[in-house]
């Protein structure tokens, strides 16, 4: 029989921001497969250009309404490393603290409200609320819960509003602190229950050679700065970053591409496992170890897994952070800083991967410079080769094309891009 | 379904994003206290950012984004027809937002400075207003989920809704907020529409105006005030100009 296939997905659900899938197979030969991006953009680095330096990382949070926790830290570490400031032990706490209510809320909101539905043959979690009650029960505790935790450290968690250059511009209360780790001790029984009911679901089986990009963990599983690596052995400082990304531009897509030793790049939470296992947390290696999940893993669809160890390895991780917190003066909070000019350039992990911005700032503090680049602009290459690879394999295994739209769909999901973030 | 013995509709209605971060769809998921109530109230059909089902027959569309592209032009045309009820969700939809801030730059020279030689569609930065006429708007950058749940019972059970008409400063004292202008910061709460909650200040952080202008306000005063502090009119303009939501006015002072 001969296989002739012609998908086209217009602005696939259950992703932030808008991408079509095309895919056509003629007489069972892939003929033509991408991932277009069609985001409209917004010129985020072209805005920035002659604004103070105090309003960038408000402007760039609004890159991302998942991550905008992750873009403002991004984005006040560049202006910190240009003005050579040392931000106060505290502050440097109670940001990363805020960064892991975001990447909490991120992963729970995907692993449940955009990445479940498929595993359960609906459209949306909203037909779970009457069929599967107790799960959507926990995804709103354990949502609220990160939420929750975000709001006290970070004012909100879209578009924060407690973060400054130098650090911090509110602390939260003791008494708050006690009160997310509580929380986040009550809900460790709901994320038990999401890593059995995830045993239930068959990840896809897929593999595609890739070379996986993070930071480098030196002592600790690494958040905020630091070398990058690629598990194909590469390692540089994070002020080379462009040297580690290699952004390109192709016709289908208004966001840019980007690729390393290979023809593309992964990051994100499978990425960072990858390059940093040994650092996972007892608890969080357990549970990797129970979905046999090791480096190096090369099946995108395991990025949900790796979600779910890495929501596991914050809980804890935040646990004792609050308790370090809780030990310390939290009087300062924020560094003594002189305006001047100078570049700065600043990793940080958010949850869809590895995050760049660079400034350049003139003597006034006004930006003259801008470049940010986005951890899915870094996935879509990846996206783009893993789907071809994807179809070609399916298509062997006598696959019809309602089961490969589905594959494929679940594929983009699988690196939970964020879109509109990519072009921004 | 039925409330106090009256029956009521359920409304079908659907989502749509444009030019933006999706950040004011995302509150709507957020708030998990009352979030499946707020679920029974409505029939979702159209929500793309969290579901693959899709239908076109629908009451009331909310969009959330700016327009700056053709082929939105023609989506929200679209949407317009299907829609009985069309309304702004956020600071994006309602004024084009953050994103307007590239109408100051070039359209050309901003593809060049990004894309280089290759040819990008884009168009200035457009309110959905500019576009289409809109039945209502919801403010905010990002939106504020009790206000929405307050709007959507409002709509659902016909009663109107009115914001409120005094700005976020009075917000600001009933939360004891210390005042960012006696730090000597700019902030716009003075004349900026109340319903937030004061979020911004509540974090040391300055209101830029993401809501508009509330109905009762004194700008001439406060730009005197903001005058006298030693600010440049330079620096008062990059705060208001920053969501694009109090040129009316503020434009015509400065």
């Amino acid at each position: 029989m001969k296989v002739n296939m012609n998908i086209n997905v217009h602005h696939i659900a259950r992703t932030e921001g808008h991408g079509n899938i095309h895919i056509k197979v003629k007489d069972g030969k892939l003929v033509e497969s991408q991932w277009e991006v069609v985001e409209t953009p917004r010129f985020f680095e072209v805005m920035l250009k002659g604004m103070s330096y105090e309003m960038a990382h408000l402007l760039t949070a609004r890159i991302c309404g998942i991550c905008s926790i992750g873009h403002a830290l991004a984005s006040l570490r560049a202006t910190e490393n240009a003005f050579g400031i040392d931000l106060p032990e505290t502050a440097k706490k109670l940001r990363l603290l805020a960064k892991h209510g975001e990447t909490l809320q991120s992963h729970f909101l995907h692993l449940f409200f955009l990445a479940a539905p498929d595993f359960f043959n609906v459209g949306s979690v909203i037909p779970l609320v009457s069929s599967n009650r107790d799960i959507v029960e926990i995804a709103l505790r354990l949502k609220k819960c990160a939420n929750d935790m975000c709001d006290i450290l970070a004012g909100r968690t879209t578009h924060p509003t407690s973060f400054c250059v130098g650090g911090m511009s509110k602390a939260p209360k003791k008494k708050d602190l006690e009160k997310i780790k509580t929380a986040l001790s009550d809900r460790i029984f709901d994320a038990q229950k999401t890593v059995a009911l995830f045993k239930t679901l068959t990840m896809p089986e897929f593999e595609r050679q890739t070379e996986f990009v993070s930071l480098k963990g030196e002592k600790s599983y690494p958040w905020i700065g630091g070398s990058l690596i690629s598990t194909d052995g590469i390692i540089k400082d994070e002020t080379d970053y462009l040297a580690m990304t290699n952004e390109y531009i192709v016709d289908f897509s208004t966001s840019k591409f980007a690729k390393l030793s290979r023809e593309s790049i992964a990051v994100g939470a499978l990425a960072r496992i990858n390059n940093n296992y040994e650092f996972l947390n007892p608890p969080a290696k357990q549970i990797a170890q129970e979905f046999n999940l090791k480096p190096v893993n090369h099946n995108p669809y395991m990025n949900h897994i790796a979600r779910l160890v890495e929501c596991v390895h914050t809980i804890n991780e935040s646990i004792q952070m609050i308790d370090e917190l809780l030990d310390m003066s939290l009087d300062t909070i924020c560094a003594q800083y002189t305006v001047k000019s100078g570049q700065g350039i600043s990793a940080v992990e958010v949850p869809r991967g590895i995050l760049y911005h660079h400034y350049v700032i003139n003597d006034s503090g006004k930006i003259e410079k801008a470049n940010c680049i986005i951890p899915t602009t870094q996935n879509h290459a990846n996206i783009h080769h893993d789907m071809a690879e994807l179809v070609k394999q399916e298509v062997k295994k006598g696959k019809t094309d309602t089961q490969i739209t589905k594959l494929a769909e679940m594929l983009v999901r699988s690196y939970d891009p964020c879109i509109s973030c990519s072009v921004h | 379904m039925e409330y106090l013995g009256i029956k009521i509709e359920k409304p079908k209605v659907a989502f749509f994003d444009f030019t933006c971060c999706e950040g004011c769809q995302l509150q709507i998921t957020n708030k998990e206290d009352t979030l499946i109530d707020l679920l029974s109230l409505v029939e979702i059909v159209n929500f793309r950012e969290i579901s693959s089902d899709k239908n076109n027959d629908y009451d009331i569309a909310f969009i959330e984004g700016a327009i700056s592209r053709q082929d939105q032009i023609d989506r929200i045309k679209k949407i317009r027809k299907n829609a009985k009820l069309l309304i702004s969700l956020g600071t994006c939809a309602c004024s084009g937002g953050v994103n307007s801030l590239i109408n100051t730059h070039d359209t050309k020279d901003a593809v060049t400075e990004v894309y280089g030689k290759h040819k990008i569609d884009t168009l200035p930065v457009k309110s959905a207003k500019e576009i289409v006429k809109i039945d209502f708007e919801i403010p905010g950058c990002p939106i504020n989920k009790k206000e929405f749940e307050n709007i959507v019972v409002h709509l659902i059970t016909g009663a109107d809704f009115s914001f409120k008409k005094y700005p976020v400063c009075v917000e600001c004292k009933q939360n004891l907020n210390h005042c960012l202008l006696d730090e000597n910061k700019i902030c716009l709460g003075p004349i900026t529409r109340a319903g937030c909650n004061a979020p911004c200040p509540g974090g040391k952080l300055p209101c830029y105006g993401c809501r508009g202008p509330a109905e009762e306000h004194n700008w001439p005063a406060l730009k005197q005030t903001l005058i006298e502090y030693g600010f440049t009119l330079e620096q008062i303009q990059e705060k208001t100009s920053f969501f694009n939501m109090l040129t009316e006015v503020t434009s015509n002072e400065s």
